[in-house]
């Protein structure tokens, strides 16, 4: 379930293949982040390779929902929390 | 009225799940109503472009001195006339450099040039007075081969994303990305059978009716206006704006009704060349594409290259999947290959999967959004393969499919766990299905595959005005490919408690509404009905107001049932119901204007999933086959138009249809499209196909009102994979190069024999 979650808490974070190489070679990454405008603005300081990535744009599901520019979101504790490319429709 | 998206499941509907007539119906058939090439405007002239004969060449200089000097030519534009303002955005930059060709032509009618003239014939002539002095270079159309080292390199700025280390030499292969999870060496190593193979697809367009078409008019003050036939006329304003250096204030858009899009007019093609040639000829313009055009110079999707393997125990369980999938995306980056590589495995419950995609840049016209884009190719190399080990394995392919389908809880093969979802529900279906256990006849096959597609939601903004007669006007800014203006009519006449035929629906220009994310994604009914829903609960709790005042009462003590206020309960007072219609009526002396409004990022849109049963039967002699049954099960969440819902599953099969058995780009040795035109490329006509059955399955989605779930793409994912296992099993030879032309079938029982 999405909802509030307290200040501080540490959001382990998936990436997908291609962001690897941009977070020294690393699967999974953790910051402190409330929100995924806090996600963003942590993951672009602590890996600055993912920097161009997240301008470009990038989705990411939290709890199995996907969230494409809803940076309000809060990321409730404990929640599984993907990086994913941004989804093109036709 | 609290601002509640979770839906009700035990909700009976009066208006939503009925089959009224289409508003947009008697203009359709009629001729009355305006598509992109309809519009007029005084002054108007008309507005050609010259286009590149080369796949690949460089511009050593345009001379359009003499074109200028024809009588009749009012305005010429060539790359020098569009200046960069991407400020260093490569996907801008790349939409301008698509626009109009700078250094080098891309591809084989690359736009190079454009004239605006008071005539199509002066238009035509002075197109042939351009002087280009091109250097032809080497070109590349075929995926695999722009991967070798030795492929000409198209951009030499272009190094291959998500390697490491990182390139030091330009490649053609702009990005490398991987999903997956387990470990699928130690599966495969557990596996008691294996299947690999490789597939090929080729290159399919949209193949909408109406070509594309703007009329631009910009003023000496710089203020422009556009009516031009897309998916997303805000997106069109914006990207014009940004590729012309413009305030986006001074663009307005409209957009004109729209003769098919499938996601290829989801992009910027020609729009800022009519805006530029209207502003440098102070005239308004005119640029209708011809079906030529529109075949070399807009997207069709990418042709691919796939490597599937999969493995599984004697007892019908896969414990490893891996695909590598490349897809070219024409002369620009893409990332189709992502896309592929994200929904390839989709519909199973893997423990070891890994998905490999390939992003490769060729001589061809950009590669644009169609349906679930990059789906249906990666779903055909899946599905033939899993129909395959299914045999392999001595199991009927629909019970190998439900024993390794995904459900909630799975671990989908591109990342997130999946919540409630519909594959099961659809296997189940086919499966108890008569189509599943109809007797075949000689050289006939029977296939099935499933398919999966994300949806999304986006950007919406929608609003509901209450006229004085107490109909309905509703705004919305997502253009109508679907029948989605009856749908947003239905929602809008279920919450408000009103007939459906008291409610119009317009898509409204860029300058009356907020933005509005494009009509793609299958998220229309989904986000801009959501949008609908809560405009009319926002116009509802005024009405409520306005009654409140009307009896003298407190708002809180009024309530809202079926179209009529009434008090709350016996302490609000003895008031008789007052309607929507009296309401409105007496407007002018409660407040004024009663309007609803939402605008919101609409998240939670649900994944999709669908299962296509297909009977065909092969001509040995030709080759050609003709499909004779075709069932089409997939979850709706809820149907608020069934008609709509059954004509969007059916209208994705006969995509697929055309796609699997006919359609194709074919590319000459010189790099030239060879079959530019509906003769010879062929796209699926009535006597081609059966009357395609369809299931709807409703699973509600817990993210809508009303449980909708988007339906417009996931139907096209399936049939292309279908259609092939149901071709394999009638000729008895696996086919994995779409589309099976009879030539290709033909083959492959030569190859046979």
């Amino acid at each position: 379930m999405i909802g509030t979650k307290p200040q501080g808490e540490r959001v382990r974070v998936t990436l997908w293949g291609s962001l690897r190489s941009a977070a020294e070679g690393r699967d999974t990454v953790e910051v402190e982040a409330a929100t995924i405008r806090e996600l963003f603005s942590r993951l672009g300081k602590s890996y600055p390779g993912l920097k161009p990535f997240i301008d470009r744009g990038i989705a990411v599901s939290i709890n199995g929902q996907i969230f494409r520019d809803s940076w309000s979101q809060s990321i409730p504790k404990g929640a599984e929390v993907y990086l994913l490319p941004r989804i093109a429709g036709g | 009225m609290p601002l509640d998206v979770k839906p009700d499941l035990k909700r009976e509907f009066d208006v939503v799940g009925t089959r009224p007539l289409r508003p947009d119906g008697i203009d359709k058939v009629t001729g009355r109503a305006r598509f992109g090439a309809d519009a007029t405007a005084p002054g108007m002239l008309v507005g050609r472009i010259l286009r590149s004969p080369h796949a690949h060449a460089r511009i050593r200089g345009i001379d359009t001195s003499k074109a200028e000097q024809l009588a009749g030519v009012k305005a010429i534009i060539t790359r020098d006339d569009l200046p960069d303002h991407s400020n260093g955005d490569r996907a801008t930059y790349d939409i301008l450099y698509n626009c109009m060709a700078r250094e080098k032509a891309l591809y084989e009618g690359h736009a190079v040039a454009a004239v605006a003239a008071v005539s199509a014939a002066v238009a035509r002539q002075a197109l042939k007075l351009i002087e280009v002095d091109y250097e032809v270079l080497p070109h590349v159309t075929d995926v695999d081969a722009a991967m070798k080292p030795d492929a000409p390199v198209i951009h030499d700025d272009i190094f291959t994303e998500g390697v490491e280390p990182k390139p030091d030499k330009p490649s053609n292969v702009a990005r490398r990305s991987e999903f997956g999870h387990g470990d699928v060496e130690a599966g495969f190593r557990e596996a008691d059978v294996v299947i690999s193979r490789s597939y090929k697809t080729e290159a399919t367009h949209q193949g909408y009716i109406e070509p594309h078409a703007c009329l631009a008019s910009v003023s000496p003050d710089g203020s422009g206006e556009l009516w031009v036939c897309t998916q997303g006329h805000f997106m069109i304003r914006n990207v014009s704006s940004q590729v012309l250096g413009m305030e986006i204030s001074r663009l307005r858009v409209t957009a004109s009704e729209i003769g098919g899009g499938f996601g290829g007019k989801t992009h910027v093609w020609m729009e800022p060349i009519a805006l530029a040639l209207s502003r440098k000829a102070n005239r308004p313009v005119k640029v209708v594409m011809s079906r030529d055009e529109v075949f070399k110079a807009t997207g069709p999707t990418s042709s691919t290259s796939i490597d599937v393997k999969i493995g599984a125990k004697k007892d019908g369980t896969i414990v490893a999947a891996e695909a590598i999938l490349r897809y070219q995306g024409g002369a620009f980056i893409g990332s189709w290959a992502d896309l592929g590589a994200m929904t390839a495995f989709a519909c199973y419950d893997l423990r070891n999967v890994r998905t490999v995609g390939y992003d490769v840049i060729v001589n061809r016209p950009k590669t644009a959004a169609y349906r679930a884009p990059s789906a249906p190719m990666a779903a055909f190399a899946v599905e033939s393969t899993v129909d395959e080990l299914a045999h392999k394995l001595g199991l009927e392919p629909i019970d190998f499919r439900i024993r390794n389908a995904a459900r909630e809880g799975t671990r989908s093969s591109y990342g997130p766990t999946y919540g409630p979802i519909g594959i099961g529900a659809t296997l189940s279906a086919a499966k108890n299905h008569p189509h599943m256990s109809a007797p075949l006849g000689n050289n006939q096959g029977r296939g099935m595959a499933c398919g999966f597609w994300f949806n999304f939601g986006g950007q919406t903004c929608t609003s509901l005005n209450i006229n004085l007669d107490g109909t309905i006007a509703l705004s919305v800014g997502t253009p109508d490919i679907g029948g989605s203006r009856a749908s947003m009519c239905l929602m809008a006449a279920e919450e408000l408690g009103i007939p459906y035929e008291k409610v119009r629906c317009v898509v409204a220009d860029t300058s009356s509404l907020g933005y509005n994310d494009v009509t793609d994604g299958s998220r229309v009914t989904f986000s801009s009905g959501m949008a609908t829903i809560l405009a009319a609960r926002d116009a509802i709790k005024k009405l409520c107001g306005r009654a409140a005042q009307m009896w003298g009462i407190s708002e809180e003590a009024v309530i809202w049932e079926k179209g009529y206020a009434k008090p709350a309960g016996p302490n609000a007072g003895e008031f008789p119901p007052l309607s929507l219609k009296e309401i409105a009526a007496a407007a002018a002396t409660t407040g004024g204007p009663i309007a609803g409004h939402h605008e919101f990022n609409a998240d939670g849109a649900g994944v999709s999933f669908a299962t296509h049963i297909v009977d065909v039967e092969v001509d040995r002699e030709t080759g050609a086959t003709r499909i004779l049954r075709y069932t089409v099960l997939q979850d709706a969440g809820k149907a608020v138009h069934p008609a709509y819902v059954e004509g969007q599953f059916q209208g994705g099969a006969a995509q697929g249809i055309g796609w699997a058995l006919n359609e194709e780009y074919v590319y000459g040795e010189d790099g030239r499209l060879q079959n530019a035109g509906f003769l010879d490329y062929r796209i699926p006509v009535c006597s081609d196909l059966p009357m395609i059955d369809t299931v709807i399955l409703e699973i509600p989605n817990p993210k809508h009102p009303y449980g909708v779930r988007g339906v417009g793409e996931t139907s096209i994912v399936p049939p292309l994979a279908a259609i092939a296992n149901a071709v394999s099993n009638a000729v008895g030879v696996r086919m994995t190069h779409i589309p099976m032309s009879p030539p290709r079938i033909l083959k492959a029982l030569e190859g046979r024999s």
